[in-house]
């Protein structure tokens, strides 16, 4: 038998070897430019003023964006309070009483389908519920649209947290007497708790930089969100109105907004993959 | 002499399984804990235990033997009727516990699970401090004020050998402990709600052989006040710590009697066969 | 049996812990008030379980009511007509999806061969010390908002490919009617970079983790006869991954359907269906995006919600057929729950 010639094959190694290091650093390098561009465009624009005032009009330099800022925290706090608890309480059920039952796979499936559905449908839909028929924009439409965004994904983490808990200590508490629901609540959660808490915090980062639902429902204002029953003004529905626009004071503002979004989103992950590492 | 390949039965008194302790004399019969008569077990279709029938004397160690998978572990499990927690398993048959069939519909659950502690073969501390492990049990079926349950704690901790060793770790968290001080806390755990029978599955079988040691040391003692009921895959264990045995094969009971009995004249072949090594 | 002198005083503490309490604890009765918490703790949870089901049948219903108009004056025709004309008040969906198709297709065409590189690199190549930065790097670009893509994208990528990548391309490939017209930067090619760049780490998670649960001794045995790195991977852990490679496209194909800001920002949200990458379109998100804010007609507004209604479906249905995908590879896997 006549041997193969090795050269080929180590050449071919070596090429994909160089390919694939190539490709590895293809995807950091954009990560350094899109993380690079935001820093400096937006380090510029940021000041104790930008933090602080009202937005000015097109072409008039010198406004901030502090209504943007509290609406996108309000929003987002609004959208916790209503989305955590019923993802949290429909993951519980999936886990806890959804073992081999068919309503239960149907529940898991939808929750898996509705983390796919584009965030742009969600505002539609709050659009079509609460906006339509009031026929005004509202802060509260915007908390909810974003609130079905974070539902179904701290359903799917509680359910895979849960699940993950041993089976012996869910057993042990029962074995003690210990009702089912407190054995849920009190010692699940608290084994679960590190998981659960990095699949909150991750789903809020997510929904803090959405901007598509907000368009449909708490759109934009330039004034402080006296109430949340109008306009509301937020961060990302800004950035997108500024950087459409011709005004360069416009657009700087645009990328202070950018860097905000970008650098509290960033913390809020990374905060959260540490959490997941320390549990480990 | 020819060499017969039937197994010859020993000379009375001869243990057929080498240990190093004297085992238990003969007990005096005591009145019946735990009483159970026809006894079938399912897992969905597959049946796993066929007709038990068992009398567990109250205030001693029995022991329950058998090859993998022969229905041990099952069996305990129908006693606190912790296999309820899985939708497919069900149990037919009676069980009496003190006179009182609890397989019966309308039994306390709870109260059962205090009645009839279960530890566990992986040690199952709840993620509380060694303190808040005790203490949730007791809070759960005791009205206690902060002195009894101190009390009450402590107490527990010393039945269960552990009180030198944790007494100045109270608020660390009980998953810090080693192995077998887990399985020591859980059995202070369980013995904290004033049980009557403590149900072991292969309690040390995780553990290594010096703590090991200490917990059958320990369940010598918890015998005067307790029914114990062990399973376990070492039959060494089984003559150094049980009064009684029964031997378990394919979801069967096969022989039960008094431990030293069983070890020195098996009544049953197969029962020799396990013991000598032949199988299993 | 000796008893220690250790046994002896365990015992009395033994024998304590069972008198003790019998003086001094009282013991709570439960049974009502349990039972009562415990319905109503499954109740809380069965209710937020079906919300799920809720909300999802809501927004196709309610997809479905607004887009009645549009559904009832264009038909079936909505979805081949390329027109969009709000003054005349005919529409069609044609464009729309069609662009979003074309940038999606080049997004995948992009990542999947990147994501493939990436995961070879991180799970075979690379040193842990090294893999592991990297790796959680890759993962980093998943979180930055779709928003900032766009902003990047509209500010930073399109001048750069108006100014040097395209002319590039039109220099050596002009000829083509793919790389025809002016390169003015935004367009078809740019929006699927800026969609590949975002769907990129989700693919790459998903082949990473199917590129490590390939049992080591698979892999062994190919080293072991003196097998490159390339071959080990082509013939052993491709091989075996295959199938969950294809789940984690299709969870890249659904995010980058629906991707909206990213985008908006550099597809130009053109009304019209043109063969060349340079050229600008619009997606079914973009032009909700773009155009929601100045539909004032009802007719203009229903064809709007029936473009939702299509991309919804379009949505649905790709996960329906991820999800069972992913069935029925774990089943093969055994890895299923």
């Amino acid at each position: 038998m006549r041997r193969r010639p090795s050269w080929p094959r180590k050449l071919s190694d070596v090429i994909v070897k160089v390919l694939a290091a190539l490709s590895a650093l293809f995807g950091l390098v954009f990560l350094a430019w899109i993380l690079y561009v935001v820093l400096r465009h937006g380090a510029s624009a940021l000041s104790w003023k930008f933090l602080t005032t009202l937005p000015s009009p097109p072409g008039v330099g010198g406004g901030g964006l502090a209504n943007a800022i509290i609406g996108t925290a309000a929003m987002t706090l609004l959208a916790c309070v209503m989305g955590v608890p019923v993802g949290l309480m429909a993951g519980v059920y999936l886990a806890e009483f959804g073992r081999g039952n068919r309503f239960a796979t149907l529940v898991r499936f939808l929750v898996n389908v509705m983390m796919g559905i584009p965030s742009i449908i969600v505002g539609l839909f709050v659009y079509t519920i609460m906006v339509r028929p009031v026929g005004h924009f509202s802060g509260w439409a915007g908390a909810v649209s974003l609130a079905l965004l974070i539902m179904p994904v701290v359903a799917r983490t509680t359910e895979d947290m849960l699940t993950l808990v041993p089976n012996s200590l869910r057993e042990s508490a029962l074995a003690l007497g210990v009702p089912h629901w407190r054995s849920t609540v009190q010692i699940m959660f608290r084994a679960a708790k590190a998981g659960l808490l990095t699949g909150v915090l991750l789903a809020v980062a997510r929904v803090s930089g959405e901007t598509a639902p907000l368009l449909f429902t708490a759109l934009d204002s330039p004034y402080w969100p006296h109430s949340l029953n109008g306009p509301t003004g937020n961060l990302t529905v800004t950035i997108f109105n500024y950087a459409m626009s011709p005004y360069p004071n416009w657009q700087q503002a645009a990328w202070g907004a950018s860097f905000l979004i970008t650098a509290g989103v960033l913390a809020l992950t990374i905060v959260s993959r540490a959490l997941a590492r320390e549990k480990k | 002499m020819n060499s017969s390949s039937a197994p010859q039965s020993p000379p009375a008194g001869q243990l057929l399984v080498k240990t190093s302790v004297a085992p238990h004399a003969a007990p005096a019969p005591s009145k019946t804990k735990i009483s159970v008569r026809g006894l079938d077990f399912f897992y969905g279709d597959h049946q796993a235990l066929y007709d038990n029938n068992l009398e567990i004397p109250a205030g001693t160690v029995t022991a329950i033997i058998g090859p993998s998978g022969c229905g041990k572990s099952t069996h305990i499990r129908v006693f606190n009727r912790i296999y309820q927690l899985y939708r497919d398993q069900r149990a037919s048959g009676e069980v009496r516990l003190d006179g009182q069939n609890i397989l019966a519909p309308g039994v306390d659950l709870i109260e059962l699970r205090r009645r009839v502690g279960m530890i566990f073969q992986k040690p199952t501390p709840f993620p509380l401090s060694v303190y808040e492990n005790l203490a949730y049990g007791i809070r759960l079926h005791y009205k206690v004020n902060r002195s009894e349950l101190d009390g009450r704690v402590e107490q527990a901790l010393r039945a269960a050998a552990l009180w030198d060793e944790v007494k100045d770790k109270l608020h660390r968290s009980g998953t810090a402990l080693s192995g077998g001080q887990q399985q020591r806390l859980c059995i202070a755990r369980a013995i904290a709600v004033e049980p009557e029978v403590l149900l072991m599955d292969e309690p040390t079988s995780a553990i290594d052989p010096v703590a090991t040691a200490r917990i059958e040391e320990l369940v010598n003692e918890l015998k005067q006040q307790y029914t114990i009921v062990i399973v376990t895959h070492n039959m060494q264990q089984a003559t150094r710590i049980s009064e009684f045995t029964a031997f378990f094969f394919e979801g069967r009971i096969i022989e039960f009697g008094p431990t030293i009995q069983l070890f020195t004249n098996p009544k049953e072949r197969k029962t020799e066969e396990y013991i000598t090594g032949r199988f299993g | 049996m000796e008893v220690t002198t250790a046994g002896r005083s365990r015992g009395a503490a033994i024998a304590e812990v069972v008198a003790f309490p019998g003086r001094m604890m009282r013991r709570r009765s439960h049974t009502r008030a349990q039972a009562l918490a415990e319905t109503t703790f499954h109740g809380t949870a069965l209710t937020c379980a079906v919300l799920v089901l809720v909300s999802m049948t809501a927004i196709f219903v309610e997809l479905v009511r607004n887009s009645r108009l549009s559904l009832a004056k264009f038909g079936w025709g909505f979805l081949t007509s390329a027109a969009w004309n709000p003054v005349t008040s005919d529409f069609g969906a044609a464009s729309s999806i069609f662009g979003t198709l074309v940038s999606t297709a080049i997004a995948l065409l992009i990542a999947v061969p990147l994501s493939l590189a990436i995961a070879l690199f991180l799970v075979e190549m690379a040193h842990p010390r090294i893999a592991r930065p990297v790796g959680s790097a890759i993962e980093l670009l998943a979180a930055i908002p779709s928003i900032i893509y766009g902003m990047w994208g509209l500010f930073v990528l399109a001048p750069y490919m108006a100014d040097h990548v395209q002319p590039l391309l039109q220099k050596f490939f002009g000829k083509l009617p793919l790389f025809a017209g002016p390169p003015m930067g935004i367009g078809m090619l740019s929006a699927g970079l800026v969609l590949a760049l975002m769907v990129l780490p989700f693919i790459t998670a998903v082949v990473r983790d199917i590129f490590a649960l390939v049992p080591s001794v698979m892999k062994e045995a190919g080293y072991g006869m003196g097998a490159t790195t390339w071959e080990v991977t082509r013939k052993v852990t491709l091989r075996h991954g295959m199938r969950g490679v294809l789940g984690g496209v299709f969870l890249g194909l659904g995010r980058a359907i629906g991707e909206t800001m990213a985008v908006t920002f550099v597809i130009g949200n053109d009304h019209r269906i043109a063969a060349s990458l340079f050229a600008s379109g619009n997606t079914i998100s973009s032009t909700l995006a773009n155009e929601f804010t100045e539909a004032s007609q009802p007719l203009y507004l229903s064809a709007l919600v029936e473009l939702g209604l299509i991309l919804f479906v379009i949505t649905f249905l790709i996960q329906i057929a991820a999800q069972l995908w992913l069935k029925h590879i774990s089943h093969r896997l055994g890895t299923d729950k």
